[in-house]
């Protein structure tokens, strides 16, 4: 039987993020994945490394993202080291674009706010129309402003699940793909950390490791609930469109519309409570459309390649969930909305705690690189849902 | 190399500013490889050259831009006064 | 918005015959289709045929004026220059005209788009100067253009077809380089007497065969390693062949692998498909009606499998019944008699099919390229890449597509879409329906922005 330290159940880019870390730290890893079909919002997603508005309600989550959002470049550099594929990260800021002065605003008082919480390190500005027509010289009339912040960013999201699976694969990580996981059952009721667990495919193969991470996505709600997981999660549909390549038109993302590196103009995403329904709709894609020649108006002669949806993987505040199992000790369950953002966060300093010897005391951490102390990881356990 | 079954040609339209003669029934994508010229794309990942492979709108090898809209030229009936000219994936 | 108890998508033999039948038993009808003028893929461009043209194309092509006449007689609405791009579950269709988005609805729909050629990913098919042989005979069908000097590469009756056509109008192909093989005819001949139904049609394609042979065209049989050399455009195209390696100058090759259903329109509707190993390709589930797994949508013609222009004119009437019937526009009984004949037609064309599936089969080289071959002609992705990804993980084509781009540009994998679905299975060693097939989405051809948008707030 296949033994290692760890199982990863779900190869997205966060089961992914997750095992590079551990590999990096010299652990062995098992990474199960499903097959060509499965729901897979890491294939779907908009490749924003994105900061603005995030967390103004926690502003745990603020520190954390803007954490990773700062090890990202090093985390490229240290993934296109080793894969030889640069992932085009660009952080040269970014924007949310408003119709309304109103709209605007209301955000820039929002951020305000933020930034005063986080004792006033927060860069971003307010931009007007003109001040925006500067930056982007193809923004449309009907743009009252925007906000640019500073440390918004975007990257290649295909190409970064694609090296990364590569780069798991050059350390040995051992991958089980085009099989779903069936149960996660741990080896004895003891209440030791690391006594493991037997990982049992839809085939009947079974594995063995010593701690296993559940982070499948959406799938982890049928596999996580009989090691002691609440998994509060739904999923929250997101459409997106994207064009032919173009010429350059568009400097800098925003959370609606950004050029990709390779020239096509995608433009999103669409929040809809819909279930596990992943059809792309007309309504949605037109409106998207619409939206998109209102900010750029030369878009409306672009022509559309092809439009798709993906479910995004909700918790109920929209935060990440980051749970280590009472009742199975070593089991971890990791999920979140902002998979691309997170990912170095992901690779480096969850990675630590996954492999603390207690987890469960894994509070109060530093970041003196980032000069973020006091960090309490328990901001991110489901229990907060359980009041 | 092509030859007209008959040859009076009442239609004509530019292509990056040359004249190209056409008939009436051509579709631009028709016209062109008439007037021997096959090429009428750069690939966007190797730029190689690219020219009309399915003549029924199905591949898309032969998008040009006219009105400023990439469309498919085998698919664009050659009508008097067209101004095509190559996509513009320059720069990208 | 405009509603009817029939759309029909496609103006071909299936897609005519469906018009004119459902017409007939009273039902309203709209009939789409992206070209110009009705006809489909063999009778193109029918409508403005001059003498010339009609004599160098032959009577099989003419013989489309008895489907293409009645629609000017019949109370229907024809749309043509229409490009369908979105079907949803609802009978909704989305098409565009000039550049105008126009939305209908349907209580039912039949889907008669046809088939494309098969990809023939050879080394350098990407060149100026390769086209597909139908490619060619478009080119003599719509414009009266004869391609000179050709090589013909590959095999199967278009090919055959094409020679013959381009012998008529004098200027008959330099060499036919055909990669059949003599073991294909003893496989072939379990199937000789269930095609003996259709013995004029056999004895047709033998006059083929033998008109280019006394034109003196040079054939090479059994050959294989197809190579088109070139830079910036086609020069040559080299060849094995009976140990030796073949080259042949010429700026015009065209190649022929048969053809395969066009499966956009129902992949996008995620209708259910299985593998067909006789063709080597994807088709849509449908029942003996052409009823797809969804049952408001039918499909008719070479888009549910590749049956030739006189099955898809049969198969356009039984699936026009086979809709009104559901639409309880005429009884079962109705239904069941006024397709009889039809279904004496399919059954003798089905033979005939079995015997040329056998007889030209897919060769190996263009089911498992080489690794330096692009696959996918809009992303420049080679086999090789496509099999790195496998050592990376990929079981599927969806997720080749995520990892190299292939079948993601704007042919959205019309072209790429088999051969990938053939290397994976020969990678994994999983059967091609384990494996699967891209995901379709809408538009299944692209539009603009602005057209998408104009439809703003018109949906449900
Ligand atoms: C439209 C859209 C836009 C987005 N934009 C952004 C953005 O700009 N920036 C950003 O940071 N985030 C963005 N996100 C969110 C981001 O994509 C996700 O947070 C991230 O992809 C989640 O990754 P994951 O690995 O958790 O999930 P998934 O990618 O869904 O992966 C889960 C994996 O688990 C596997 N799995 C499930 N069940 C089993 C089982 N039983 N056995 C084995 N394997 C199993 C699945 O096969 C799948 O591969 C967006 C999401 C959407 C939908
Ligand atoms: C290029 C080519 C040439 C051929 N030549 C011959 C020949 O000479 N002799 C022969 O026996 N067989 C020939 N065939 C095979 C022949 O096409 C079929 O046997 C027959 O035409 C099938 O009829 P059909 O009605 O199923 O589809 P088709 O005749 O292919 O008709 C399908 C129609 O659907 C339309 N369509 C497709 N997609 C859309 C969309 N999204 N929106 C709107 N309209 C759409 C197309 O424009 C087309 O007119 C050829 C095939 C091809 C591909
Ligand atoms: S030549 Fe294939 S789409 Fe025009």
């Amino acid at each position: 039987m296949q033994e290692s330290d760890f199982a990863i159940v779900g190869g997205g880019v966060v089961g992914l993020s997750i095992a590079y870390g551990l590999l990096c730290k010299g652990k062995t890893v098992t990474i199960f994945d499903e097959h060509d079909n499965a729901l897979r919002a890491s294939r779907g997603n908009f490749g924003l490394v994105w900061v603005q508005g995030k967390g103004s309600k926690l502003p745990e989550y603020a520190k954390w993202t803007r954490q990773s959002a700062k090890s990202w470049k090093n985390f490229a550099a240290g993934l296109s080291d080793e894969s030889g594929t640069d992932l085009r990260l660009q952080q040269q800021g970014g924007y949310s674009i408003y119709l309304t002065e109103q709209s605007l605003a209301e955000r820039a008082s929002d951020l305000q706010n933020l930034k005063a919480q986080l004792g006033g390190d927060y860069p971003f500005d307010v931009l007007g129309h003109n001040a925006i027509k500067k930056e982007e010289p193809h923004i449309g009339p009907k743009v009252a402003g925007a906000i640019l912040h500073h440390e918004d960013g975007h990257v290649n999201p295909l190409l970064f699940l694609r090296t990364l699976s590569r780069v798991v694969r050059q350390r040995n990580a051992h991958l089980v793909t085009g099989k779903s996981v069936a149960s996660i059952a741990p080896l004895n009721e003891s209440q030791s950390s690391d006594s493991g667990f037997v990982i049992t495919t839809a085939d009947g193969a079974e594995f063995r490791s010593r701690r296993v991470v559940l982070c499948a996505g959406l799938g982890s709600k049928t596999l996580g609930q009989p090691l002691g997981f609440n998994v509060p999660i739904r999923a929250q549909r997101g459409q997106v469109l994207i064009t032919e390549k173009m010429p350059p038109i568009i400097n800098r993302p925003s959370d609606e519309i950004r050029q990709v590196d390779e020239g096509g103009i995608q433009i999103g995403a669409s929040a809809e409570e819909v279930g596990a329904d992943d059809r792309e709709t007309l309504d949605i894609t037109a409106r998207l459309a619409q939206n998109a020649i209102d900010q750029y108006p030369v878009l409306a002669q672009a022509s559309l390649i092809r439009s798709w949806a993906a479910l995004r993987i909700m918790s109920p505040d929209g935060f990440p969930i980051y749970q280590h199992s009472r009742t199975a000790p070593g089991a971890f369950f990791v999920t979140c909305h902002s998979g691309i953002t997170l990912a170095a966060a992901h690779a480096t300093l969850l990675t630590d705690w996954i492999c603390a010897d207690q987890p469960d005391h894994y509070r109060d951490f530093n970041f003196p690189d980032f000069n973020i102390t006091d960090f309490d990881f328990s901001a991110f356990s489901e229990e907060r849902f359980n009041a | 190399m092509l030859k007209r079954t008959s040859n009076n040609n009442p239609v004509s339209f530019t292509f990056e500013g040359e004249t190209i003669p056409a008939q009436s029934g051509d579709s631009v994508a028709s016209a062109m490889l008439a007037h021997g010229t096959q090429a009428l794309r750069v690939s966007t990942r190797r730029k190689a050259q690219r020219g009309p492979y399915c003549m029924m709108g199905a591949c898309y090898e032969c998008l040009v831009e006219i009105d400023g809209k990439t469309v498919q030229s085998c698919m664009t009936t050659a009508t008097d006064g067209l101004q095509v000219s190559r996509v513009n994936h320059e720069d990208v | 918005m405009k509603t009817y108890d029939l759309a029909i998508i496609g103006a071909g033999p299936a897609g005519m015959t469906a018009t004119t039948a459902a017409c007939a038993q009273g039902a309203s009808v709209c009939l789409l289709d992206e070209q110009q003028t009705p006809g489909g893929q063999i009778y193109r461009s029918l409508n403005h045929c001059d003498e010339q043209r009609g004599a160098i194309l032959g009577e099989d092509y003419l013989y489309g004026k008895t489907l293409i006449d009645p629609l000017s007689t019949i109370d229907a609405d024809q749309t043509f220059g229409a490009t369908v791009w979105r079907i949803d579950e609802n009978g909704h269709i989305y098409f565009s005209t000039h550049g105008q988005a126009h939305r209908i609805q349907a209580r039912h729909i039949i889907i008669a788009t046809g088939a494309l050629e098969r990809a023939s990913p050879v080394p350098g098919w990407t060149l100026p100067g390769v086209m597909t042989v139908g490619a060619a005979q478009i080119l003599i069908k719509s414009s009266g253009l004869i391609t000179e000097g050709a090589v013909l590469a590959g095999t199967g009756p278009l090919l055959y077809t094409v020679a013959v056509q381009l012998i008529s109008a004098g200027s008959p192909p330099t060499a036919i380089v055909d990669t059949q093989q003599p073991a294909n005819y003893v496989t072939a001949a379990k199937y000789l007497p269930s095609a003996l139904a259709r013995a004029a049609t056999l004895k047709k394609g033998l006059g083929y065969l033998a008109k280019i042979r006394s034109a003196g065209i040079p054939f090479y049989r059994a050959a294989g390693d197809l190579t088109i050399e070139g830079s910036t455009a086609a020069q040559a195209l080299s060849f094995s062949h009976k140990g030796h390696t073949v080259r042949l100058q010429t700026d015009n090759v065209l190649l022929h692998q048969g053809v395969i259903p066009n499966t956009q329109l129902t992949r996008s509707l995620r209708l259910k498909h299985e593998w067909n190993r006789a063709q080597r390709c994807f088709h849509p589930q449908t029942s003996d009606w052409g009823i797809s797994s969804q049952s408001n949508i039918s499909i008719a013609g070479d888009g549910g499998g590749i049956g030739g222009a006189i099955a898809a004119q049969a198969e356009g009437h039984v699936a026009a019944l086979g809709a009104l019937q559901s639409l309880s526009l005429i009884t079962t009984e109705q239904r069941d008699a006024g397709a009889q004949p039809h279904r004496q037609t399919l059954k003798k064309e089905a033979g005939l099919r079995r015997f040329l599936d056998a007889l030209y089969p897919v060769p190996e080289e263009v089911m498992r390229p080489s690794d330096h071959t692009i696959i996918c002609r809009c992303e420049d992705v080679t086999a090789g890449e496509i099999r790195s990804f496998v050592k990376a993980g990929c079981t599927g084509p969806n997720q080749t597509k995520a990892f190299g781009r292939c079948g993601m540009g704007p042919c959205q994998g019309r072209y790429c879409g088999t051969t990938v679905t053939e290397i994976l299975a020969a990678e994994n060693k999983l059967s091609h329906d384990a494996v699967g097939a891209y995901r379709v989405r809408a538009p299944i051809k692209p539009i603009t922005l602005g057209e998408l948008a104009s439809l703003t707030g018109t949906g449900d």
